[in-house]
């Protein structure tokens, strides 16, 4: 469990050092949440304070007032002034450019938290280092010196120094963003293999979508400064009053669903959800595994009456449940799921069409429609397993 | 080809300069990291006097060091009476003359490399578990150290040329304080003096070489290794 309740101020000298040059200098950080989620993302645009507030739970920013607890332990309280060092909290930190130390090899960079005593508060028992070096796939790179790696090996001798320092919770600051694409989903996977191999707590910083929809258990959204809300992962990315927030021009829903069956002819997986089936690609999927499967508003389609002899292989029957108009060419229609169509717990989804074709179907709320899907509208990087 | 008393004069001045570094370079290690990693009111009186050897006349300089570390001067009567330690007219003194007048080569160039060590690497140590002062050994210390050589070989070579705050602090004796500098100045008011002048003269001009050739051989190391670093580090 842990549990934050600060704020700081920022005079107009020192604000914060990350925030992106165009956008006004945050003025300061108010945040309160609680989680009990194995991996917690904070997640929010550049310059909206989530660094802060993970700088905060290290010790490497002082905040003015609040409260910062984990699992039971006071490590910060401006009001009974306790305010442990950065050094005896127990939390790990990969920073985004993975600042491993230049003067040492990769081992002595991976050993140099290995010394940590556990003083106060119960350390993570801590992984092997044999297991680690594994895990990260790092064993050729270890009596290299840590200057000669690629951006993609120092993040993974960073995460695996940290993991060695047996931190409760680690926090990562936004880990992939100094690397290209490729690297990034090789580092995502470690990451979600880390979550799920290492039992250890996970504090995120993030402003992707898919890095949120693939890791988070719990997201704190934040916006300049502030929480904007706190909960489910599902739950904050299908509020719609939240839409805002979480991506205007990514906009899509999140289904937790799992696999039930393949066909290996095709390489196609059916994934089964309260709502539906949908088949996609996904064949490395254990059967029964829960995946989270982000559907992008503009890869579904919409039909008045059920389309024969195409290409799209998901087709699912759903009520209008909303029509979005802010102008434009763009409108977003959401649609309730399932046959009923009046199921009060049934799975949204957001789709984009044109006003044309709004105006051409007369869509209107409660009408029945069939939501067109292409299997291939995921990949991989879509999908993020749960177990 | 050099006399013996000539040798001496050498051996006493490397003395006298290894002495004075050996003195001076704890402290200043520790004022740099103070001008490089603290802010404080005050500040900049502090990085004023720590400079002030740099900017006031020798004589100055030596001048203060005989009224305060003098036989009668306040902190030098409270050293001889507790520690039996004397300055006054002793090659100690020359050594503390020296101390004092590189003090400032030696604190800039250890602040400069101390501030180019990013201090998120410091930050990464300490979440880390590293306490701070594991942090300076491990991290700071080992990255500055090129800096830090620089400015210890900087300030042993200015000892090795310091004139006149030692002999007005410590005067000029035969065997005691009569470093280099000194004896070639002793050697130009005596007529025949001028064969041992060149000779002097010569050394003089070796060993400051050496000690600038040494501090431009640890900065092109540290640069070639900082070079495959930087990426790592920014």
């Amino acid at each position: 469990m842990i549990e934050v309740d600060l704020s700081k101020q920022f005079s107009s000298a020192r604000h914060e050092p990350p925030s992106a040059s165009r956008q006004s200098p945050l003025r300061g950080v108010d945040a309160k949440f609680s989680s009990a989620a194995r991996v917690l993302v904070l997640f929010g645009r550049s310059g909206s304070g989530k660094s802060t507030v993970v700088n905060m739970i290290a010790g490497l920013a002082a905040p003015e007032r609040g409260r910062v607890v984990i699992d039971g332990e006071v490590l910060f309280d401006s009001e009974r002034h306790v305010n442990v060092p950065i050094e005896r909290r127990g939390v790990g930190y990969v920073f985004q450019e993975g600042l491993l130390f230049p003067h040492l090899s990769v081992r002595q960079n991976l050993l140099f938290g290995a010394a940590r005593r556990g003083t106060n508060g119960a350390l993570n028992k801590g992984v092997p280092f044999d297991q680690v070096v594994s895990l990260l796939g790092i064993e050729a790179l270890l009596e290299r010196s840590a200057p000669t790696l690629s951006g993609g090996e120092k993040q993974r001798v960073a995460i695996g120094r940290a993991l060695l320092s047996r931190p409760r919770l680690l926090l990562m600051d936004e880990p992939l963003a100094a690397l290209d694409t490729g690297r990034r989903s090789e580092i995502l996977r470690l990451i979600e293999r880390v979550r799920d191999e290492c039992n250890v707590r996970i504090v995120y910083v993030s402003h992707s979508i898919g890095e949120v929809s693939r890791l988070a258990d719990d997201v704190v959204l934040m916006n300049e400064g502030a929480v904007i809300a706190c909960g489910g992962t599902e739950e904050i990315f299908n509020r719609t009053d939240l839409r805002p927030y979480t991506g205007r021009f990514e906009g899509g829903a999140l289904i937790e669903a799992h696999a039930v069956r393949h066909d290996a002819r095709y390489f196609l997986t059916t994934f089964a959800f309260d709502g539906g089936e949908l088949i996609a690609p996904g064949i490395e999927t254990p059967i029964g595994a829960r995946v989270r499967i982000r559907i992008r508003a503009r890869d579904v389609t919409l039909a008045t009456i059920r389309p024969q002899g195409m290409s799209v292989r998901n087709v699912i029957e759903g009520r209008v449940a909303g029509i979005e108009d802010r102008g434009g060419a763009i409108v977003e229609i959401r649609v309730r799921l399932g046959v009923s169509g009046s199921e009060p717990s049934g799975r949204e989804l957001l789709s984009r069409i044109s006003r044309q074709a709004l105006d051409e179907m007369q869509l209107e709320a409660g009408q029945l429609v069939f939501v067109l899907i292409k299997a291939i509208a995921f990949d991989k990087r879509s999908m993020g397993f749960t177990t | 080809m050099l006399s013996n008393e000539e040798i001496e004069i050498i051996a006493l001045s490397l003395k006298v300069a290894l002495a004075s570094v050996v003195l001076s370079a704890p402290i200043a290690l520790a004022c740099a990291l103070v001008l490089a990693r603290t802010s404080f009111p005050g500040k900049t009186l502090f990085d004023a006097v720590v400079h002030l050897p740099l900017v006031l006349p020798p004589v100055v300089i030596g001048y203060f060091l005989l009224v305060v570390f003098g036989k009668q001067g306040a902190v030098g009567a409270w050293l001889h009476d507790w520690f039996g330690v004397s300055f006054a007219f002793r090659w100690t003194g020359a050594a503390l003359a020296a101390a004092v007048m590189g003090f400032p080569l030696m604190v800039r160039a250890m602040r400069l490399s101390l501030e180019a060590v990013p201090p998120k690497l410091e930050w990464a140590a300490r979440t880390l578990g590293a306490s701070r002062m594991r942090t300076f050994f491990a991290v700071t210390l080992p990255l500055a150290l090129p800096g830090v050589a620089v400015g210890v070989l900087l300030a042993f070579a200015r000892s090795l040329g310091e004139f006149g705050a030692t002999i007005t602090f410590v005067s000029n004796i035969p065997g005691e304080t009569q470093t280099l500098p000194l004896a070639i100045y002793s050697l130009t008011q005596s007529p025949s003096g001028d064969a041992a002048i060149l000779r002097l003269c010569a050394v003089s001009v070796v060993l400051s070489l050496a000690a600038l050739a040494g501090s431009e051989w640890i900065n092109r190391r540290a640069r070639r290794s900082a070079l495959g670093a930087d990426e790592g580090t920014r």
